[in-house]
């Protein structure tokens, strides 16, 4: 069991997810009611929010350091800001401000962080060959630093996935390979997608450890990740995690979600991952009632900040689109 | 006399009864993609398929575009007549090969003996800040791989016989409707995605321009949801005494260099219009079209408005900055007449 530090850490870090997260569900209708133009507002485009799925980027990225790269998918919030974003620059870009990470270019699904080498693609796997190659640069350099690459359920049925697997499993890479199965692609559920019923066996394939974390529970992925990311940091190879998640909200925002139920909803809402992990380390002492009240409080603090932060700042100027094209 | 009673539908709709018309007529056209089924694709193309033909025939696939394209080439190889849907266009970097090596090259290679009758449907366009990676039209590369037709209707008539002959064709064909041209609620609403489509089946040939708008000053070509920008700007410059004749060009393989050379012998201008990249694509091909045939009528230059040859930037004024409109269109054409 980890220290008492560490779960409060774990907790802190997943309620201020949540707490962005909802932030950019309500920021994300503004100026797109009464009738819903995705073009509109002042965060316009694709919304794909990471709500319920918080224990996958905590728990995996409480063992990385800065200088790990870390690639993540059209999903990133979560994962960007377990892996150190700062929030603001996280917003801002969001908000297609110059001050944004990308001075705008990248948005949502195309957020690109040097201080925390951080990367994502809105394409689905193609974060995973990036990985690799981080973790090769890696070995070649004689660094200790390892690749983690986040990806959907939805992306193992991609060729990249496996080519992935292969190669890391081939040149023996630092890289953990992190399947966040929340049950749907878009529409489409995973057993009427993928052939078998948990990726993680999938690692046998290629001869690399596959570990399934069979619920959403932010210390089970702290404990697997643990070992897979000490496994990787020694020269272990890759090892490959899956991660039993809930998408709470609809696959991007404005999503009717007729192909789920209301019941469906309402019992991932029930189970939510932070309020069951919360009630537990206040059972156990490990949070008090204020200490627990203090966390929220203070991650609205920093989410209002960021979020301000973006909507003050200038956006760039309109003929810098021009610019970036080339090094 | 009776005034028959307009149908109004979207363009989407328009696509679906289209493809549900085929459906109903030949047992061998069938439908696969990704959110094709209870989503009903993601820009509303496959709308009320799965509820009409059941899962045998309007098939979810995994996110696994080489695969499903892929058997699509080789359904219509072995006697089907598949439409496959890639979501965004941008997505072929994952399943080029089957595209471009295997779809469009297979009835070549094979001396003309193998048919690969299928439609690749994909959507298009950008205007809504879904970044470099989701906005992309290009029309242009496609076009230039020989071996598919390539088809961007603008209307909702045009989108529904366009596809009607796109699955009668035995040759592959890919077809690109914009996501601005659907008349999808959640977009920002379009009056010219919404038009009279009659119910019974019927073609637009695939291969023919069609003047959506007649003028003697200057013409602007154009495809998809350009034309409805180029249509707004010749409203525009009518006011002025412009007459601008707006060509939509419909599909770019094959393309009409008939049409363009007609039109130019009219107007003795030319403007093209392409939100995809500037270099190397279709703006360099009508222009050429023109000056190969029409060289002696041309009264000025031949002008492109094209997409920069740049990455399409997320920033909502970056894009704009980037981005053809109806206000650039009618400031180029005033130049391209001296006004
Ligand atoms: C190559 C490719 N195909 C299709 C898509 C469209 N798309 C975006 S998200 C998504 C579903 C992804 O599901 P999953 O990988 O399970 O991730 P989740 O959305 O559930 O987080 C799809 C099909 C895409 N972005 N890239």
């Amino acid at each position: 069991m980890p220290s008492d530090d560490v779960l409060r850490d774990l907790h802190r870090q997943m309620v201020r997810i949540r707490i962005f997260e909802e932030a950019m569900v309500s920021v994300y209708q503004e100026g797109k009611t009464p009738a819903f133009d995705i073009a509109a507002g002042p965060v316009p485009g694709e919304m794909h929010l990471a709500a319920g799925q918080e224990p996958a980027a905590a728990g995996v990225c409480a063992h990385l350091r800065p200088s790990d790269a870390v690639t993540a998918t059209h999903r990133p919030h979560h994962v960007a800001l377990a892996h150190g974003m700062d929030m603001s620059r996280l917003a801002a870009e969001i908000f297609g401000k110059d001050a944004g990470l990308g001075h705008g270019k990248g948005g949502h699904m195309h957020l690109f962080d040097t201080e925390t080498n951080f990367g994502c693609s809105g394409i689905i796997a193609e974060g995973m060959p990036t990985a690799v190659g981080h973790a090769l640069a890696f070995k070649k350099l004689g660094r200790d630093d390892i690749a983690v690459s986040f990806f959907g359920d939805g992306a193992a049925n991609q060729g990249a996935f496996h080519e992935s697997l292969n190669l890391a499993a081939l040149w023996n890479l630092p890289v953990v390979f992190v399947c966040e199965d929340n049950a749907w692609a878009i529409s489409v559920p995973k057993d009427k997608s993928t052939a078998i019923p948990n990726n993680s066996d999938r690692g046998a394939a290629y001869g690399i450890p596959g570990v399934l974390v069979a619920d959403n529970d932010p210390v089970a992925v702290y404990e697997a990740a643990g070992e897979a990311v000490a496994r990787a940091r020694r020269g272990g190879g890759p090892s490959l995690i899956e991660i039993k998640t809930d998408r709470l909200l609809g696959h991007f925002e404005g999503d009717p979600q007729l192909y789920r139920t209301k019941e469906e909803m309402d019992r991932l809402r029930e189970r939510d991952a932070i309020r069951a992990f919360e009630g537990r380390l206040v059972e156990t002492g490990a949070l008090d009632e204020a200490g627990r009240d203090r966390v929220w409080q203070e991650a609205r603090v920093e989410v209002d900040a960021a979020i301000e932060f973006a909507r003050q700042s200038p956006y760039p100027a309109p003929e810098s689109a021009l610019d970036h094209v080339f090094a | 006399m009776a005034v028959a009673a307009k149908r109004l539908l979207t363009t989407s709709k328009a696509i679906s009864e289209a493809i549900a018309e085929e459906m109903e007529r030949d047992p061998t056209v069938f439908v696969m993609g990704e959110d094709v089924g209870v989503y009903g694709g993601i820009f509303g193309a496959t709308e009320g398929l799965l509820a009409k033909f059941g899962p045998d025939r309007v098939m979810d696939t995994p996110i696994s575009e080489t695969a499903f394209i892929g058997a699509a080439v080789g359904a219509a190889v072995s006697g089907m007549r598949p439409i496959a849907e890639l979501m965004f266009v941008d997505f072929f970097g994952v399943c080029m090969d089957q595209i471009y090596n295997h779809m469009a090259k297979i009835h070549y290679e094979s001396g003309g003996n193998v048919k690969v009758p299928m439609v690749l449907t994909t959507a298009i366009g950008g205007g809504y800040s879904d970044g470099a990676q989701h906005s992309q039209t290009l029309h242009g590369l496609f076009a230039h791989l020989p071996g598919m037709k390539v088809v961007l209707p603008s209307t909702p008539y045009d989108a529904k016989g366009l596809m009607i002959s796109a699955i009668r064709d035995d040759n592959p064909v890919l077809y690109m409707f914009h996501k601005g041209i659907m008349g999808l609620g959640w977009m920002t609403p379009n009056p010219r995605a919404t038009d009279d489509v009659p119910e019974e089946p019927y073609t637009v040939p695939i291969g023919v321009a069609d003047v959506k708008r007649e003028g003697g000053d200057v013409t602007i070509a154009t495809v998809s949801l350009m034309v409805h920008r180029a249509l707004d700007a010749a409203e525009t410059l009518a006011g002025e005494g412009i007459q601008a004749e707006v060509l939509d060009l419909r599909s770019l393989v094959p393309l009409d260099r008939q049409a363009i050379v007609d039109s130019v012998h009219k107007t003795h201008r030319l403007l093209v219009v392409d939100e995809d990249y500037r270099s190397f694509g279709m703006s360099g091909e009508v222009i050429t079209t023109a000056i190969e045939g029409a060289f002696d009528y041309l009264d000025a230059p031949p002008v492109r408005l094209a997409y920069p040859d740049v990455p399409i930037p997320y920033s909502r004024p970056l894009e704009h900055f980037c981005l053809p409109d109806a206000e650039k269109i009618a400031t180029a054409a005033r130049e391209l007449v001296g006004r």
